[in-house]
């Protein structure tokens, strides 16, 4: 029976390092089935997020190989077997144990957005051609991987003044929503600090939905912002009529 | 006391954050409720994601002539008229105010060609009746009633289990459960409570459900003494991956055959005009999992033991667009293009039909005080739950349930804790810690889910099922000495360790009611007993607990009202 080694994190944000097990291969076997199998035969307290072992559902997200990815939808007949295959926690959240991290800040940021609120007396009809837009964000299943792959978030640790790129996502859901009264430029600019993006489109490379977060959240919604707070003439405009913002 | 516990106290304390459980969390919002939602996985994880075809309503945007009493007498017969007929009327009848009401608060639902929603067809539906978003459907549900809890303000209590109701003089007062992150515990008091925790496929081998599953909130519920009902009827869905081995059971939704989709054997034969000629592929789950069974059992299986679903018929960009989740699961998992040809499917545990006994009303247990909505509790779908019927249920009933135990704590005093109980349920939880020498409970779970799909699968017999019984006994016994090693640090072994106890109990109490059922009627199929048997369609299994056992009496089906008898007698 072919072989695999992997090399799991084991430990706390405070202390840990790799530990060894040997898992059998099968047939189109994925990582998340590896660490099943160590959790069933070999460490029974091998802390693993998953539910739905089918792609949906955005809970089993870590680093194998150095790649951020969904353990389930990684099959091992990928991944070169001859070496040690690694998997770590994703590295921009704490370590709470071994594979499982704490992500609770990005539920702290999904706070901060005002919901859905349709304009007043508005009919409920709406083309499929301008829901197609919209429902590719819609896709998103919050696996977090587009944060932790993020530079603003991942090296520079801004989780203060930055929203990262799936709560732009979420925004530009909210935003193109052909029905929806509201303005989130303000918010995009101050809370969620959306100018720290420099569209390097690391989160668009490891959505595994495939949403073109940069081209189709990201840059819509910066020039939103640019729109409202930055355009010469509507700010020539602002000044002589003494508006405040 | 309660210095020694982390406490929280709600007017209604919900288990459970799929549709279900957060539906019921904005009606109790909306009534003016304090709301706090415990859940055992992280915010919009639960199962409901993994639902995909779609949410039944008769809205009638599609085939005009739909209305609810169609939709009442397809969910009747379907349920083969064991169904509570009050819940199959209400749900019929409100469903479309509920996919209504998600719209009105973000959902994206596909549209008709002049802007309304746009509805598919399913099993056992007369007229084109499923909204619908592609094959994702479950998850714009559970994210649209996500946001709408946050904005309006609930406590969510996430990745923490709830181990214990604790009751007072005859009513709930609270729960007990541990943090799965730290491991400590916590006390919430409440006035009342609703359960939310959705069903029990863990306990089965081959399954579509998450480790979640495993029936905590049945099993809490009839531990405090609330009774449960319809045990006997799991559904089996007809299409499951089959191969390769890592992903056999993961759901392939109704959704291919609703668009189109067509079932053969390995001798091309397309069996389905065998078994059900009017409806063919969009016959109900029971009949269609049966089905393949029987192909794969007289040898017309595919090479890995399934059947051939193909819908590489239609257009590869329809296939693409209606079926994202579908053609990337294949691709990526089985190697398969779902758009240029077929498919390996096979049964899989998928859907509980029984549950907690609910007022139709107000979704209230026989316990006063509780409160159950969803796959958790029973009576809406009878014997065979319809496609898109489920998702439905969970809004309606949700609500339902959010009304009423807002209601309750609103014309209840708050209760005070015992500190026995809690004690008590402290104890159960550090025992496998303490245990020397008994084995890991992933050994137990691995057996328990052996003998659920081999002796209480899709076909019954009473020699297996009495052989169930004493294999569950034995394995109650290997649970109560078993062992769980290292500390309470986010540690899944010893979250199984207590999620086997829930496992064991309803897996005993679906034997004992499918062993009871001397008749064949929807999911249940006894190969010793093959037909229909009107007396039995009269009655309702219903189990209670009895100290430490569980007892088994049958109640009566309630008296169909006339002018609903006269909707079931006519032909749609």
């Amino acid at each position: 029976m072919t072989e695999a080694i992997l090399h799991v994190f084991r430990g706390t944000n405070e202390a840990g390092g790799t530990a060894e097990y040997r898992v059998p291969i099968a047939p189109g076997m994925v990582v998340l089935d590896a660490l099943h199998y160590v959790q069933s035969h070999l460490a029974p307290d091998l802390a693993v997020r998953w539910n739905c072992k089918a792609g949906r559902c955005g809970s089993c997200s870590a680093e194998v190989n150095g790649r951020p990815r969904l353990t389930c939808k990684t099959r091992m007949d990928t991944l070169a077997l001859e070496k040690p295959v690694t998997i770590l926690p994703m590295k921009a959240f704490p370590v709470i144990k071994d594979l499982v991290t704490d992500v609770s800040w990005n539920y702290s940021v999904n706070k901060k957005i005002p919901a859905f609120e349709p304009r007043a007396g508005v009919e409920w009809k709406m083309s499929q051609q301008d829901l197609d837009r919209v429902q590719e964000f819609r896709k998103c299943i919050e696996c977090f991987l587009c944060q932790n792959v993020c530079h603003v978030l991942r090296d520079h640790h801004k989780k203060e003044q930055f929203g990262g790129p799936r709560f732009f996502v979420r925004v530009a859901a909210l935003e193109m929503h052909p029905l929806d009264g509201r303005n989130r430029a303000a918010l995009l600019k101050e809370e969620l600090g959306i100018g720290l993006c420099n569209i390097t489109k690391c989160c668009t490379e490891v959505c595994p939905e495939e949403i073109r977060i940069t081209d189709n959240a990201i840059i819509p919604l910066k020039e939103r912002v640019v729109d409202r707070f930055y355009d010469p003439l509507v700010m020539l405009v602002r000044k002589v009529r003494g508006a405040k913002d | 006391m309660t210095t020694k516990y982390e406490t929280h106290e709600h007017d209604v304390l919900i288990i459970g954050a799929g549709g279900a459980g957060l539906r019921a969390a904005i009606e109790a919002l909306a009534k003016g409720a304090s709301v706090g939602v415990v859940c055992k996985s992280l915010l919009g994880k639960a199962h409901t994601v993994m639902a995909e075809g779609g949410i039944a309503a008769a809205m009638a945007n599609v085939d005009a002539a739909d209305n609810w009493c169609t939709h009442f007498r397809d969910t009747m017969r379907g349920g083969k008229m064991l169904n509570n007929w009050r819940m199959a009327q209400l749900h019929a009848q409100e469903s479309p105010d509920r996919v209504r009401e998600l719209e009105q608060w973000g959902a994206l639902f596909d549209r008709t060609d002049d802007g309304r929603i746009l509805q598919r067809a399913f099993g056992g539906h007369t007229f084109k009746r499923l909204c619908h978003v592609g094959d994702r459907t479950g998850l714009e549900m559970i994210r649209t009633l996500q946001d709408r809890g946050v904005s309006l303000g609930f406590d969510v209590y996430m990745e923490c289990a709830v181990t214990r109701l604790l009751i007072d003089a005859g009513r709930i007062i609270g729960a007990f459960g541990y943090w799965r992150e730290h491991g400590r515990f916590v006390v919430f008091k409440a006035k009342s409570v609703v359960i939310a925790t959705g069903g029990i496929g863990k306990a089965w081998r081959i399954t579509s459900n998450s480790w979640e599953y495993t029936g905590d909130g049945m099993s809490l519920a009839c531990e405090a003494g609330a009774e449960l009902m319809d045990m006997e009827f799991v559904q089996f869905h007809p299409t499951g991956m089959v191969w390769p081995p890592g992903v056999q059971g993961i759901l392939v939704t109704e959704a291919v055959r609703g668009e189109g989709g067509i079932l053969r054997n390995k001798l091309n034969e397309r069996f389905m005009e065998k078994y059900d000629p009017k409806k063919m592929e969009l016959s109900t789950r029971d009949v269609v999992a049966r089905a393949i069974y029987t192909e794969v059992r007289e040898g017309r299986g595919t090479e890995h033991g399934g059947a051939y679903l193909d819908i590489s018929h239609k257009p590869a960009e329809y296939v693409k667009r209606k079926l994202p989740s579908m053609y990337h699961q294949f691709r990526e998992l089985a190697d398969v293009d779902i758009t240029k040809g077929p498919m390996e499917v096979g049964p899989t545990c998928h859907y509980m039909m029984g549950g907690i006994r609910v007022n139709p009303e107000t979704a209230a247990c026989t316990l006063p005080g509780l409160f159950a909505a969803g796959e958790a509790a029973a009576g809406l779908h009878g014997s065979n739950r319809l496609g898109g019927n489920s998702l439905s249920d969970l809004l309606v009933f949700g609500c339902r349930a959010g009304r009423g135990a807002a209601q309750y704590a609103n014309d209840h005093p708050a209760p005070s804790l015992d500190s026995t109980q809690i004690e008590q349920a402290e104890r159960e939880m550090v025992a496998p810690f303490e245990r020397t020498g008994g084995e890991s409970p992933y050994a137990i779970h691995h057996d328990l889910q052996e003998t659920m799909q081999n002796l209480v699968g899709i076909y019954r017999n009473e020699e297996d099922l009495k052989e169930a019984l004493t294999e569950l006994g034995s394995l109650k016994d290997r649970v109560a000495r078993c062992h769980v090693a290292g500390s309470r640090l986010f540690n899944p072994g010893w979250h199984l360790a207590r999620d086997l106890c829930s496992m064991l109990l309803v897996s005993e109490a679906v034997t004992r009611s499918a062993l009871a059922r001397q008749e064949s009627r929807g999911a249940h199929s006894r190969i010793d007993f093959p037909d229909l048997d009107a007396a039995w369609g009269k009655k309702n299994n219903v189990i209670i607990r009895d100290g430490d056992s569980l007892t088994l009496r049958a109640s009566p089906v309630p008296e169909i009202p006339a002018d609903l008898k006269q909707i079931l007698a006519e032909d749609s």
